[in-house]
């Protein structure tokens, strides 16, 4: 890096580590949910992208309805959106797990292909009702452009606000699991299904809460991403694959494992990138990842209840 | 789009009248069709293979729409040769194994005198030796990356030579560029188009690559990129990212405080059809290589868009390969007239040298290696998602295997 000034070199340092951040936060969001759903109720939810695309759509139809109806109200439509966008996942994630995962909790691979089914059929219907091509919505001025702290020294703010809301769903799914008493029921019902069906917690509707909490915050993740990206029917194929992997990576059964391992894939993946070049900088970071399972199987966190 | 019953009557009468003059001039259907393709004495049947369903059907629409346009215009004239074009549709569904399978079908079963489509080189590469072996004729809409020419397809769209080095030479006469950071999606086409690029520039233009990425189709991640970027402080980033990655790639960019006052971005992969997804704020000032924007002012354009959006809709776009697709079933028509005939070989062996001057880009000429003469142009992104033709070449010789580039 030769002839570059001290003052660029920190520049760079500084964005480059945002940029991190910033990948780390897209992480946590997509893979939260899906921690909650594979790791707290051992549903694999191949759906999970489509309801991240289903979440986007919902920012997207808001958008639409804004620009036609309520130009005025554009600045601020989106947080609305947001909150919509978590209420419609569920409302379908606990619709879903009605019709058919609730069948389907004795057989794991089943729903693999249930809810693979389901993406399909998602799919399809995103592109018979808002057509084949990727869509953007029209994003509010305040969410555009960058914070320009000095010649040189530029902060998306987009960025900025995708890190701050996952921090706040973070915050707040930690929070619910570990100091409400749907929390404590719900990690009973983990550790010994039986057994909490006996001291008289409901386990039906807390699967059904956690299962459709799971899609909600899947929702959120997807109306946060039209910020950086476009999407279209087949985008939730996309998130998919870097859901799991951060899942897997990070110990299935916990929420601190899928906070680390986001947090790592996001440093590597992004300091990587910049010292190889694109492709190569996403081959070298999927072998660091190999290599991590090979040496703990169990992910980084394993969970340290005894399997049922 | 509702029509006046009078005046739709009147069209119809006028059409009748017209097919029943030609009818009497046309040649005998055992002249014309000596290889048992599917011509009868009224119609002749063709086919057309794109992706209807799939990733690539936000991008192979487009090419369906006006190749059907054309068609219908053409039948509306009284088709080829006295017959009316009958289309079969199939469906690549955007995997390169069922476009070969289809291709066959069209092929052997049923019998079409030509096919229209394809649209990524992938899909071209698996039916080119279905075509080969078959003896079938293709008309190929892409720009692509050159490198291939067969007697049994018709290239509508540039080969890279003609969308690179013009686009290039204008970018460092026009703005002093001497600096050139290239990114690309990670396949055949940017990565050849990247090494014509990088010769071009080192050994004519005596610039520098300052650095030359790839990314994965579908990234949406260039945060480390673009700080790479801020750091070379490139005198032009030349671009070749397609699919969903587009919109990602320009909005992080435009986040990033990286917009037209400041960095010259020169792009191959965008067209009025990608604008739709990534917003005409992200991209304004920025430049586009192509030889067809939908601005372009001559009468044969204006003609073609108002076509275009007649049948489909206000809203609609027309985008480089939309015009090339476009193309296609005229050059056909032509050829046929010319050979007198629906043979392949013969058509073939007519093709070289047919001009077109009804071409919505403008004059066109098919050269001895089955691509189009064609001109580059230069258009700058506006805030309405149209580009304004800054710049437009002579007309460029197609040189699908350039010397010197590989």
């Amino acid at each position: 890096m030769g002839d570059y000034t001290s003052e660029e070199l920190q520049s760079i340092f500084i964005m480059q580590s945002f940029s991190g951040l910033s990948l780390f936060s897209v992480l946590l969001l997509m893979g939260l949910g899906l921690a909650l759903i594979f790791g707290q109720m051992g549903v694999i939810n191949m759906a999970h992208g489509e309801f991240m695309a289903l979440g986007a759509y919902t920012v997207y139809f808001c958008s639409h309805l804004t620009d036609s109806y309520a130009p005025t109200f554009g600045p601020y439509y989106f947080i609305f959106a947001i909150l919509l966008a978590f209420f419609i996942c569920a409302l379908l994630g606990a619709l879903v797990e009605w019709a058919m995962i609730r069948h389907l909790y004795h057989r794991p691979l089943d729903t693999l292909l249930a809810t693979w089914g389901l993406s399909l059929i998602l799919q399809q219907t995103y592109r018979s009702t808002f057509g084949a091509r990727e869509v953007t919505p029209t994003l509010p001025e305040w969410l555009m452009g960058s914070y320009n702290i000095k010649e040189g020294l530029d902060i998306p703010i987009n960025g900025m606000f995708v890190l701050g809301l996952s921090i706040v769903v973070t915050i707040a799914l930690i929070t619910f699991m570990y100091r409400s008493s749907f929390g404590l029921r719900l990690r009973a019902t983990v550790q010994n299904r039986k057994m909490s069906a006996a001291v008289g917690i409901n386990t039906a509707k807390v699967d059904r809460l956690a299962f459709s909490l799971g899609c909600g915050i899947a929702g959120i993740a997807g109306a946060a991403f039209t910020t950086i990206g476009s999407t279209g029917p087949d985008s939730g194929s996309r998130y998919i694959v870097d859901a799991f992997l951060v899942v897997v990576a990070g110990g299935t059964a916990s929420l601190l494992g899928c906070l680390a391992s986001a947090f790592g894939i996001a440093q590597a993946q992004s300091i990587l990138e910049f010292f190889l070049e694109g492709t190569k900088g996403k081959v070298a970071t999927l072998l660091v990842i190999v290599i991590a399972l090979m040496i703990r199987p169990q992910g980084l966190f394993p969970s340290k209840v005894r399997g049922h | 789009m509702k029509i006046k019953p009078l005046r739709y009557l009147g069209l119809q009468v006028a059409c009748l009248a017209f097919a029943a003059a030609v009818a009497h001039a046309k040649p005998p259907t055992a002249e014309v069709n000596t290889t048992g393709l599917a011509v009868t004495d009224d119609t002749v049947t063709v086919g057309q293979l794109h992706s209807a369903t799939g990733t690539m059907a936000i991008s192979e629409t487009g090419s369906i729409q006006a190749e059907q346009l054309a068609i219908d215009q053409i039948n509306a004239m009284g088709g080829v040769l006295g017959r009316q074009i009958k289309v079969i549709k199939e469906d690549g569904a955007s995997d390169w194994p069922t476009f070969a399978e289809k291709a066959k079908k069209l092929l052997v079963s049923d019998k079409v005198g030509t096919v229209f489509g394809c649209w990524t080189s992938a899909s071209r590469k698996a039916v080119l030796p279905v075509f080969e072996k078959e003896n079938g004729m293709l008309y190929y809409p892409t720009f692509y990356e050159g490198l291939e020419q067969s007697k049994n397809v018709i290239y509508t769209g540039q080969e890279a030579t003609q969308q690179i080095l013009a686009g290039l030479d204008w970018i460092a006469k026009e703005k002093g560029a001497k600096t050139f950071y290239l990114v690309g999606s990670d396949y055949i086409w940017p990565r050849t188009s990247m090494k014509i690029a990088r010769k071009h520039i080192e050994n004519v233009l005596k610039g520098t690559v300052v650095g030359e990425e790839f990314y994965a189709l579908g990234s949406t991640s260039f945060g480390s990129l673009i700080n790479k970027i801020k750091l070379k402080k490139p005198d032009v980033i030349y671009a070749a990212v397609v699919g969903g990655s587009n919109v990602s790639f320009y909005k992080q960019l435009a986040a990033a405080g990286i917009n037209s006052s400041k960095q010259t971005l020169l792009t191959i992969s965008v067209t009025e059809d990608e604008v739709l997804g990534i917003g005409g704020e992200n991209l304004a000032g920025f430049y586009s290589a192509m030889k067809y924007f939908q601005s372009l002012d001559n009468e044969n354009n204006k003609a073609f868009v108002k076509a275009f959006k007649e049948k489909y809709g206000a809203d609609s776009v027309i985008g480089d390969v939309t015009q090339a697709g476009y193309l296609g079933p005229w050059l056909w028509k032509a050829a046929v007239e010319k050979a007198n005939s629906f043979d392949i070989d013969k058509i073939a062996a007519a093709s070289p040298g047919i001009e077109l001057t009804t071409a919505p880009e403008g004059y066109v000429k098919l050269h001895e290696n089955h691509h189009l003469w064609s001109k580059l142009r230069i258009g700058q992104w506006l805030k309405d998602g149209q580009a304004k033709v800054l710049y437009e070449s002579e007309l460029i010789e197609p040189d699908p295997f350039p010397k010197g580039y590989q």
